[in-house]
């Protein structure tokens, strides 16, 4: 009889799944392989955490959209009579201080962190995509001066750099977009460029060059479209920590300003109701966790899905 | 290897004095009017400009920026408005809190970290790979206070084990300080570890897929020599790298972390410089931050460098 | 022959791996039996199954591979039924294995010396200093020059040859009873392959071990093995003695094979190779009947009912074909499939079209800053001469770092020359493509050498061929579209390929798509940058026939760089042997391959392992490697590795150009008649069958 073979760890994983599949499965008598997006997707499907993540990003992202329509009361009207009140059937997550509810002030909470997130991260990866683009395909002088400037701007923590500049110019959303934007540009342009360089030497682009090609096309027509999914990757991992500085610098104060609900600011003010009204607390904090948790995992899931192998966090 | 520590050094002092004009720009000149900012929009005109006068803030920019770098390099990081005390002090004080604070997250998160990221590399695609994984995609991004608060409810508040907060007198010992540290260090620590988990479970993947691992293997090496001789060796360099990045986030997490225990470290005077509007303090103390991370990320790699024939026989 | 024993036996064996596409049969029932002191060469194309095979066989398998059936033994033991720690005890003592690329094969951040040392160790139960003595002793075994000073190293400091050097005496610390060797000189030089591939020749002369030989190459294989199985799509299709299977194929697959590679053959005139219809069939899509039936020439509707089994049809001799007894020798085989595609009459000289006058291209040297010495340039191209001629093919061969790939970006302008002269019909060109006007860049156009990178994942095959028809050549959209069509039918493509994504494209297909795409500009010139050298041999033979076809129809010229010879003298009219960034020989392609030689031509054409066992080849052996292009060495650059080395002269003084007939030339201090003399009596290919 066959013995099973080696449950070994150590023994070699090279060629696993794709790989394996790559190899033996090379495109031959004509057979069309799946489309990306279509691989991505099938990929997907075989990872429950990265869709379990997927899924609940999608009911916050609802959320952001729609708070206030869903939100069974006003984030602002203050109830007197159920102040601090644990959580019931009228109020799911219990009440606050002033009475308001709490479930619908983390709802309409929502909102906001989307808005200053996502805006942020998207300024970010325009405006860290041109730079890469450019600095990455010029190259020279020019690139390492570029390069050099972000280093530094890199080497700020990232949430000291966001108190020295919240400090000086006051919390408010649009310079809250701001400031994430300037944390992610050097990373977003970072990888850009690490693409750009990797692909403005391929053949392809070299063949582009030789047909006389403008350099605009070489690099939207050539060089961008290639450097999407590592892109997206990016842009959705910076979307997440960004869910983190934001909510991190509401709790510290200089996020959201009152009365805007803000899940940070709530978790603050709540620290003094911890020992009487503790949900006050856990339901923020909950939240908090489980959309960080699930855009990690989505981002994640991502990554694995559309770079499998290759990009590392 | 002489010169390349030279050049990392010179890119070193680069990168702070950019830094230091980022801070200086960010303080002096983003506000507007410095002196509106501290004292408020309804001073008179005379206290405001009373207070330009002090803060030299009458003089061009260039020679404000380079008066105040030539002093605080020369340790001269001037009064603080707010406490009317030497700022100096007070940051070393703040600073050796967060060391010992620092220290002992350290110490829980890098061994356990590694052991764990080598752990979910060894038994990858497995029940524990995956729960090890997915568990610390869910840390890596939980913000400290989240964290915190839900420790600090668990062993402070039911528990009752450990004191919910640490505002500690900034002047204790070490030996004082530490019931006070073990859970605002598991805090820090928590984000941390993910990271290390993460970085060190990749790495050691890769490593297994290396071809040389292969050979050892069919070298007939028993499976512990192998992981000990050929993988740990190659990929735990990456990890040195690895914890010297981490730095910025233990950074980023002792002034949340500080915030929650309102324990007296650094990123407590950091928050508390900003919400008084000290910009003496804000500055000093976010550079020597800056100076800090970039200094172990310098040392990060030099011995990376160091450990690595490729780069040390290059 | 007395019956040896076998050390090494495979019955029946069937390897599966479960992937995201399902369960799949990656080898299946396969058998065979290696014999001691003999060497066993198996032969496939990639996805034969050849490594999986031999790495299964030994029970090294990835954790979703599993050997599902049959049995291994080694000595009498069963393999398939040892525990983990058994075999352990067996892998690195009882066999030993020589891998692909030896540098990725060896840890890179511990010395050679206890690399080696651990396995002496580990099985012959040494102490460290014993385990050292034990490694010297190898390392000279293997002609390593210096061990005591090797075993200080780290990889990366040594050479590709040492370390394969250095691996085979890791193989062999042991004694062990198999030696499997996979591809262990494909990542090599062709003259360092040489020098490994005698080196093994004569470790098989003295050890006991049976040695599992695995290539593509079915020129090495001759030069190693006694034995020979051909594998294709996981099954073995035919096993045979050396000579028996290279003289007397019985299967139609071998029997291409042996067609598609290029033979030796200095005349001008130009004959077609065999190819082979169609590609290898994925393991999960295998055809019914014979697994090469939808390939073969000699399928008959029988064939398509049920699989052959793999027979004896002569002694020692199986084949898993039906009509075995139908298949020719190879000889009448060759002269019935191929065709003569050019005939021209010799003397015949059209005119230059691109011609390069001491072209250099020196690189800046990046060391600069962290050494601090005075910046050396990094000297690529050295003052190279050559010209192509209209409708014809220059060949460029030399070796890895020779500056063969810069000669040909300095021509296109990707890579400006820094100094000489290169001109097109006599005009001088701008050194960059930014500066060429779109006429001159229409006129010279170039195929890379890795097809996956040569066209954009995100275009279709369509909008490739049709960007350079509507840039270049100003057509519309319209008509672009139907001339890309045209192409692709041009280049054997189907016309559904159209919208096609690379990725769903096999190597040879994407490289057919890169030639359309270099042929819609219309150009005089196409550089090929080694288009074939990362394909298999019989894509190799069948993108070789296209661009002969197309150069005829188009009268197109082309520079062919490779470091193959054999592909280099099949297709070109003239060759210029480049070493160190400069031309050593140049002239027409039967006087280039016909003595008077440059002393390094004749050493490559030496080390060129020819798919013919009854050539023999002078052995001259280069020693040392290639330096680098920061220290090429005084006077002759080749003096250091030369076997012809004169003295001092060669060391002081640039050796003189040596005209030849018709336009020969050699860079050499050798006068011609002189080298045509040491050269006659070493005949270099003894033996060659003489034309087709």
């Amino acid at each position: 009889m066959v013995e099973p073979n080696l449950n070994d760890e150590l023994l070699d994983a090279a060629i696993m799944d794709e790989g394996v599949a790559a190899e033996l499965l090379a495109p031959g008598n004509g057979n069309p392989r799946p489309s990306s997006w279509r691989l991505y997707w099938r990929r997907l499907k075989k990872r429950p955490a990265a869709l379990v993540g997927t899924i609940i990003f999608c009911v916050f992202l609802f959320l952001a959209v729609f708070g206030p329509w869903v939100a069974p009361y006003d984030y602002q009207t203050q109830n007197v009579k159920v102040r601090l009140d644990a959580p019931s059937v009228a109020h799911p997550f219990g009440a606050d201080q002033f009475g308001r509810d709490i479930f619908s002030r983390i709802i309409v909470g929502t909102r906001n962190i989307f808005l200053i997130g996502g805006f942020g991260t998207l300024v970010a990866v325009v405006i860290g995509t041109a730079i890469g683009l450019a600095s990455g395909y010029v190259g020279g002088t020019s690139d390492e001066v570029v390069m050099r400037l972000l280093d530094v701007l890199l080497s700020f923590p990232s949430l000291l750099l966001a108190l020295v500049l919240l400090s000086t110019v006051g919390p408010s959303n649009f310079n809250l977009v701001l400031v994430v934007a300037i944390l992610y540009i050097p990373m977003v342009a970072r990888v850009v460029r690490s693409m750009v360089l990797d692909l403005k030497n391929k053949e392809f682009v070299e063949a582009a060059r030789v047909r006389g090609e403008k350099r605009s096309y070489i690099l939207f027509r050539e060089i961008l479209p290639n450097s999407l999914p590592p892109l997206l990757v990016e842009a959705s991992m910076r979307f997440s920590y960004s869910i983190f500085l934001v909510a991190s610098l509401g709790y510290l104060g200089l996020g959201v300003q009152p009365p805007s609900p803000d899940w940070g600011l709530q978790i603050n003010d709540a620290r003094n109701f911890l020992p009487i009204a503790p949900w006050l607390l856990l339901f923020p904090a909950c939240t908090i966790a489980v959309l960080v948790v699930s855009t990690n995992l989505m981002s994640d899931g991502l990554r694995q899905v559309m770079l499998p192998g290759g990009g590392r966090n | 290897m002489l010169r390349f520590i030279l050049r990392r050094l010179g890119f070193m002092v680069l990168t702070v004095i950019l830094a230091s004009i980022i801070i200086f720009w960010a303080t002096t000149v983003l506000p507007g009017d410095v002196a509106t900012m501290v004292l408020g929009r309804f001073a008179t005109p005379q206290a405001k400009a009373k207070l330009r006068t002090e803060l030299g803030l009458d003089k061009p920019i260039a020679v404000q920026y380079s008066t105040w770098l030539g002093k605080y390099a020369r340790g001269d990081w001037g009064k603080s408005v707010s406490t009317d005390t030497a700022v100096r002090p007070v940051v070393f004080q703040r600073l050796r809190n967060s060391f010992m604070l620092a220290i002992v997250a350290f110490a829980l998160y890098v061994p356990l970290g590694i052991l764990l990221g080598l752990v979910a590399a060894l038994k990858r695609n497995t029940w524990l790979d995956n729960s090890i994984s997915v568990g610390s995609l869910a840390f890596i991004g939980l913000p400290e206070f989240v964290s915190g608060v839900i420790l600090i409810t668990i062993f402070a508040v039911e528990l009752k084990w450990l004191p919910s907060q640490s505002a500690i007198d900034p002047q204790s010992t070490f030996v004082q300080a530490f019931p006070y540290l073990i859970l605002p260090a598991i805090t820090v620590a928590l984000t941390s570890l993910a990271y290390v988990v993460r970085m060190t479970r990749s790495s050691t993947v890769d490593v297994l897929q290396m071809d040389y691992v292969r050979t050892a293997n069919l070298k007939g090496l028993t499976p512990r020599r192998v992981l000990f001789t050929h993988v740990l060796r190659n990929s735990l360099l990456p990890t040195i790298t690895v914890v010297a990045i981490g730095i910025g986030w233990l950074i980023g997490g002792l002034i949340v972390t500080e915030s929650v225990y309102d324990y007296p470290g650094i990123g407590r005077l950091l928050l508390f410089a900003i919400q008084r509007r000290d910009l003496q303090l804000i500055q000093a103390t976010a550079l020597l931050i800056v100076i800090i991370y970039v200094v172990a990320n310098l040392v990060a790699d030099i011995l990376y460098a160091v450990l690595n024939p490729r780069i040390r026989y290059q | 022959m007395e019956a040896r024993r076998p050390v090494f036996e495979i019955e029946g064996l069937h390897i599966d791996y479960a992937t995201e596409l399902g369960v799949l049969h990656a080898v299946r029932d396969v058998s065979l039996a290696v014999r001691e002191h003999e060497s066993f060469g198996l032969v496939g194309e990639s996805g034969s199954g050849k490594s999986t095979l031999a790495m299964g066989a030994i029970r090294y398998l990835a954790s979703n591979g599993r050997v599902t059936e049959g049995s291994v033994r080694l000595n009498g033991v069963d393999l398939l039924s040892l525990s983990g720690k058994e075999l352990r005890e067996l892998w690195g003592s009882r066999i030993g294995v020589v891998y692909q690329s030896p540098l990725s094969a060896l840890n890179p951040s511990i010395v050679i010396g206890k690399q080696l040392a651990e396995v002496a160790q580990q099985h012959l139960g040494m102490d460290r200093a014993a385990a050292v003595g034990r490694v010297t002793e190898m390392l000279t075994k293997v002609a390593m020059p210096d061990p005591e000073a090797v075993m200080k190293r780290y990889p990366h400091q040594l050479s590709g040859g040492m370390l394969q050097r250095c691996v085979i005496a890791m193989a062999l610390m042991t004694d062990p009873s198999l030696l499997i060797m996979d591809e262990p000189t494909t990542a090599l030089d062709v003259t360092t392959q040489a020098v490994v591939l005698d080196l093994v020749a004569d470790l098989k002369r003295e050890s006991d071990s049976a040695i599992l030989y695995i290539t593509h190459d079915l020129g090495v294989i001759t030069k190693i093995c006694d034995r020979v199985g051909v594998m294709y799509a996981g099954e073995f299709m035919e096993q045979a003695d050396l000579y028996e299977l290279f003289k007397r194929p019985r299967h139609p697959y071998t029997l291409d094979l042996l067609g598609c590679v290029p033979r030796f053959d200095p005349t001008p005139q130009k004959r077609s190779l065999v190819t082979i219809p169609g590609a290898i069939p994925r393991v999960d899509e295998l055809p019914h009947g014979c697994i090469f039936g939808p390939r073969c020439g000699f399928v008959e509707e029988a064939c398509k009912a049920a699989r052959p089994p793999l027979a004896e049809v002569a002694a020692d001799h199986l084949s898993a074909c039906r009509r075995w007894a139908d298949v020719p020798p190879p000889a009448q085989y060759l002269r019935e499939a191929t065709e003569a595609v050019r005939t021209d009459v010799e003397g015949t000289r059209p005119d230059v079209l691109v011609a390069a006058d001491r072209t250099r291209v020196h690189f800046k040297s990046t060391r600069r800053l962290i050494r601090g010495r005075a910046a050396r340039p990094i000297r690529a191209v050295d003052g190279v001469d050559l010209e192509v001629r209209v409708g014809q093919t220059l060949g460029v061969v030399g070796e890895s770092g020779s500056g063969k790939t810069t000669v040909a970006r300095a021509i296109i302008g990707l890579t400006p020359a820094t100094g000489g002269e290169i001109t097109l019909h006599g005009k001088p060109l701008p050194p960059s493509t930014g500066k060429r006007p779109r006429a001159t860049l229409r006129e010279i156009q170039m195929v890379f050498q890795n097809p996956d990178a040569s066209l954009n994942p995100t275009r279709s095959v369509g909008d490739a061929i049709m960007r350079p028809l509507t840039l270049l050549g100003g057509l519309s959209r319209q008509e672009a579209r139907k001339q890309s069509k045209d192409l692709l039918r041009a280049v054997s493509l189907p016309v559904s390929y159209f919208e096609r994504l690379p990725h769903e494209l096999s190597g040879g297909e994407k490289q057919r798509v890169a030639i359309a795409r270099a042929f819609a500009a219309e150009p005089e010139l196409i550089l090929c940058d080694e288009p074939i050298s990362s394909l298999d041999v019989s894509v190799q033979g069948s993108l070789m026939n296209l661009l002969m076809k197309l150069q005829v129809e188009k009268q197109t010229s082309y520079v062919f760089i490779s470091h193959d010879l054999s592909a280099v003298q099949h297709l070109s009219d003239a060759i210029a042997v480049v070493y160190l960034g400069h031309v050593m020989e140049i002239g027409d392609a039967t006087r280039v391959l016909t003595p008077p030689f440059h002393p390094y031509t004749e050493a490559l054409l030496s080390a060129v392992p020819l798919a013919d066992p009854d050539i023999v080849q002078k052995p001259i052996r280069l020693g040392g490697s290639v330096p680098s292009a920061m220290d090429v060495p005084s006077g002759c650059r080749f003096h250091p590795r030369c076997p012809r080395f004169l003295g001092d002269i060669c060391v002081e003084q640039e050796p003189p150009w040596r005209e030849g007939e018709g336009d020969h030339r050699i860079y050499c201090h050798i006068p011609l008649d002189e080298l045509t003399r040491l050269q006659a009596e070493t005949l270099v290919l003894a033996g060659a069958e003489a034309g087709a």
